[in-house]
C-alpha cells in the first residue's frame, strides 16, 4: 500500500439546524484503498461525502485532497451520488448524462466534442450500458441508472472516487458490474470510498473501513479492525449475534 | 371581423401587427424559460413572482406619476425580483417548505399591491385609471416600443440559453454533481431565475398578473409530452407559446368583447388538453391503447402456450382436443378462440380445437421471444 495519503480531513464538524450531524470528524485515507463507509441510518455517512465535496457548508473543519485545498484538486475527484437524488424523468438519454462528467474539464461556456464524446461512449462499454446510449433514462431500470452515474464518474477520469451507496436497490448483473469497475480502479492505484449498507460484504469488497456514528469510531485496514467490537460501537448492539442468527 | 379578415389584416394593419408579434414573441420567450421552471419542479415560481411584480407597478406610478409601460415594468421587475429572493431567503434559511415560502409570498405581495391600487383609485387624480389593466393584461395598449423591447430581451436570453446551454442542463438534472463539477450552481440559478423574472415582467401588460403563469407552464407542460430531448422541448414549447399568442390575438380581435390575455390563456390550455391525449409516447390516449393492446396478446399468447403444451405431448400436433379442457386460468375465452381462429393457428371440429403446423411454429417462437427478453 501507497503511503501517501490522498484525503485528509480534519475537525469536520456538520449540523443540520441544530443538531450535529457529524462531530469532530478525523480521517486519513491512504492512496489506492477501496474503502467502505459504514453506520447506521442517520450516521451521517452520505453527508461525510456531501461535506468533502463541498455540498454542504460545514461548520467547522478542513478537507485537503492531497495535500492542497479540495477547491484546488476538485479535478481528481469524482462523485456518484445517491440514484434517488435526481428526477430520472428529465428529458435527456444516458449517453448525454455519461458526458455531462465532462462537462467539469470543459469549464464554463465550452461545448462538448467528438473527443468528448469518445470517452463518453467507452465509459458506457466499462459497465455494459453502451446498446442502452441512446435510451430516454426513465426507461432504463434502477440497476442501469446506477451503472450511468458510475459511468459518468468514470468520464472524469479522477484520482479519488467518492460513491454514496451504489449497491442499493441494484439486481445482481449491476452490482457485479460496479464490483469489477471497483476491482479495476484498484488495480488502476485510484482511491475509492462507498457509502455502504450491507456490513456482510465488507470483507468481500473493500480492504480499508470507517465506522461513522456522528463521530468517527474507527478507520483502517478491514482485517485489522472489521471486528465484533467496532461493530458493537457502531450500531449499539451485539452484531455479531444478529449475523450468525 | 371574422378570422379569415384578420389574417389578411394582420400584415397591413399596424395596431393588428404589433399586438400580434408582442403576444408571438411573448409567447415563445415565456415557453422557452417555462421548461427550465418545470422541469426545476419550480412550476409556482413564476405565479409567485407575477403576483410579487403588482406592488412594483403601484409604487412606480406613486413615485413617478409616469403611465408609460417601461417605467412601471421596472418597477414590476424590481418588486418581482426582490420577491423572488425573499422566497429563495426563506427556503434556505427557515425550515419552511418550498410551496410555503411561495404562498406566502404570493399573497403578501398581492395583497400589497392591491392595497396600494385601491390607495391609488381614491385620489383625486384623474390620471390613476388603467392601473387595474396589469391585472388581466390588455394587449391592445401594446405599442411598437413595447415590441421592441420583447425582442431585444426575447435575443438577449437566447443568446445567455445557447451560451450557458450545458450549465442550464447540468443545473436542472442534478445540482450537486454540478457543484462538485466547480461550477457555480448559485450563479447559474440566479441567470436562470433573473430571465424567468424578465420574462414575467414583459408579459404583464399582455397578459396580467393574475394568468401569467399559465403563460410560463402551459406551453412547457405540453412541450414535455412530445419529445425526450430537452433542446427540442425547450424549441416546441416556443413554438406552441407562440401560437397560443396568435390565435388567442387572432380569436380576441375577431369578436367582441374577448379580452385577449385570457384568451391565449385558454389556447394554451388546449395545446395542454391535446398533448397530454395525443402524445404518441405519453398521451393518455395511446397509453391505454397499449395497454389493453399488450392485455389482449397476453391472454392469446398464454392460451397459445397452454395449447402448445398440450399439443407437444402428441406425435401429430393437430390431434384434436376437447375445448372443455381449456380453463380461463389460462386466459382462455371464447374470444381468444375466435382470435386464434382467425390468425389460422387453431382449426376447430365441434367441439374440439388442434393446433395448425403454424399456430405450433408460433407458439414455440414465443418461448424463444420470451427466454431472450429475460437475458
Amino acid at each position: 500500500m501507497s503511503s501517501s495519503i490522498a484525503i485528509k480531513v480534519d475537525d469536520l464538524t456538520v449540523a443540520y439546524n441544530y443538531k450535529p450531524v457529524l462531530w469532530d470528524i478525523d480521517l486519513e485515507i491512504p492512496e489506492g484503498v477501496l474503502m467502505a463507509i459504514v453506520g447506521p441510518n442517520g450516521a451521517g455517512k452520505s453527508t461525510l461525502i456531501k461535506a468533502i465535496l463541498g455540498i454542504l457548508k460545514p461548520i467547522a473543519g478542513s478537507v485537503s485532497i492531497y495535500g492542497k485545498p479540495y477547491k484546488q484538486q476538485r479535478k481528481l475527484v469524482a462523485y456518484v451520488p445517491q440514484k434517488g437524488s435526481v428526477d430520472w424523468d428529465f428529458p435527456t438519454t444516458a449517453l448525454d448524462v455519461v458526458m455531462m462528467g465532462t462537462y467539469g474539464s470543459l469549464g464554463w461556456i465550452k461545448r462538448p466534442r467528438q473527443k468528448e464524446k469518445k470517452a463518453a461512449l467507452e465509459a458506457l462499454e466499462k459497465v455494459g450500458m453502451l446498446p442502452f446510449k441512446n435510451r430516454q433514462i426513465s426507461q432504463l431500470s434502477g440497476g442501469q441508472q446506477q451503472r450511468i452515474f458510475l459511468a459518468r464518474a468514470l468520464v472524469q477520469d479522477a484520482a479519488i472516487y467518492f460513491m454514496d451507496e451504489p449497491f442499493q436497490g441494484v439486481d445482481a448483473t449491476t452490482e457485479i458490474a460496479i464490483i469489477n469497475i471497483l476491482k479495476e480502479l484498484r488495480k488502476a492505484g485510484k482511491t475509492v470510498v462507498v457509502v455502504h449498507h450491507d456490513l456482510q460484504t465488507v470483507p468481500e469488497y473493500f480492504d480499508w473501513v470507517t465506522f461513522l456514528n456522528v463521530k468517527k469510531i474507527a478507520t483502517g485496514p478491514v482485517k485489522d479492525i472489521f471486528n465484533d467490537d467496532n461493530l458493537t460501537k457502531t450500531y449499539g448492539i451485539n452484531y455479531k449475534v444478529s449475523i450468525q442468527e | 371581423m371574422d378570422i379569415q379578415e384578420y389574417f389578411t389584416l394582420v400584415f397591413s394593419d399596424y395596431t393588428l401587427r404589433t399586438i400580434t408579434l408582442g403576444t408571438a414573441i411573448l409567447g415563445a420567450v415565456t415557453g422557452m424559460l417555462g421548461s427550465f421552471a418545470v422541469l426545476r419542479k419550480q412550476s409556482l415560481l413564476g405565479d409567485a413572482i407575477s403576483h410579487a411584480a403588482l406592488p412594483g407597478i403601484a409604487i412606480a406610478f406613486l413615485i413617478t406619476g409616469a403611465k408609460d409601460s417601461n417605467t412601471l415594468l421596472l418597477g414590476a421587475l424590481l418588486s418581482g425580483l426582490v420577491g423572488t429572493f425573499w422566497i429563495r431567503g426563506i427556503i434556505t434559511k427557515t425550515h419552511l417548505k418550498s410551496d410555503t415560502a411561495l404562498g406566502l409570498i404570493l399573497s403578501l405581495f398581492f395583497g400589497f399591491g392591491m392595497l396600494l391600487l385601491t390607495f391609488i383609485q381614491k385620489q383625486p387624480n384623474a390620471n390613476q385609471a388603467g392601473l387595474d389593466k396589469y391585472l388581466f393584461g390588455q394587449a391592445a395598449t401594446l405599442v411598437e416600443s413595447d415590441v421592441w423591447m420583447m425582442a431585444v430581451v426575447t435575443s438577449i436570453c437566447l443568446l445567455v440559453l445557447l451560451l450557458f446551454w450545458k450549465e442550464f442542463k447540468i443545473l436542472l438534472f442534478d445540482k450537486d454533481y454540478a457543484k462538485t463539477l466547480g461550477f457555480n450552481t448559485k450563479f447559474i440559478d440566479i441567470l436562470i431565475t433573473s430571465f424567468i423574472v424578465l420574462a414575467i415582467v414583459l408579459g404583464l401588460q399582455t397578459v396580467g398578473v393574475v394568468l401569467m403563469s399559465a403563460m410560463l407552464l402551459a406551453p412547457a407542460a405540453a412541450a414535455r409530452q412530445w419529445t425526450n430531448n430537452l433542446a427540442k422541448m425547450v424549441f416546441i414549447a416556443a413554438i406552441f407559446g407562440a401560437l397560443s399568442g396568435v390565435f388567442g390575438t387572432a380569436i380576441s380581435a375577431s369578436q367582441d368583447n374577448l379580452s385577449t390575455g385570457p384568451v391565449i390563456v385558454i389556447i394554451a390550455a388546449v395545446f395542454v388538453f391535446i398533448s397530454f391525449v395525443f402524445s404518441p409516447t405519453r398521451g393518455l390516449l395511446f397509453k391505454q391503447i397499449r395497454i389493453i393492446k399488450n392485455r389482449r396478446d397476453l391472454e392469446l399468447h398464454k392460451t397459445l402456450a397452454f395449447m402448445y403444451h398440450i399439443a407437444e405431448t402428441h406425435d401429430n400436433i393437430s390431434h384434436p382436443h376437447e375445448i372443455k379442457i381449456l380453463n380461463n386460468f389460462h386466459g382462455f375465452t371464447k374470444g381468444t378462440l375466435k382470435k386464434l381462429v382467425e390468425k389460422h393457428y387453431v382449426t376447430l371440429q365441434g367441439s374440439t380445437w388442434s393446433l395448425t403446423k403454424e399456430g405450433f411454429d408460433s407458439a414455440a417462437n414465443l418461448y424463444n421471444q420470451l427466454s431472450k427478453n429475460d437475458e
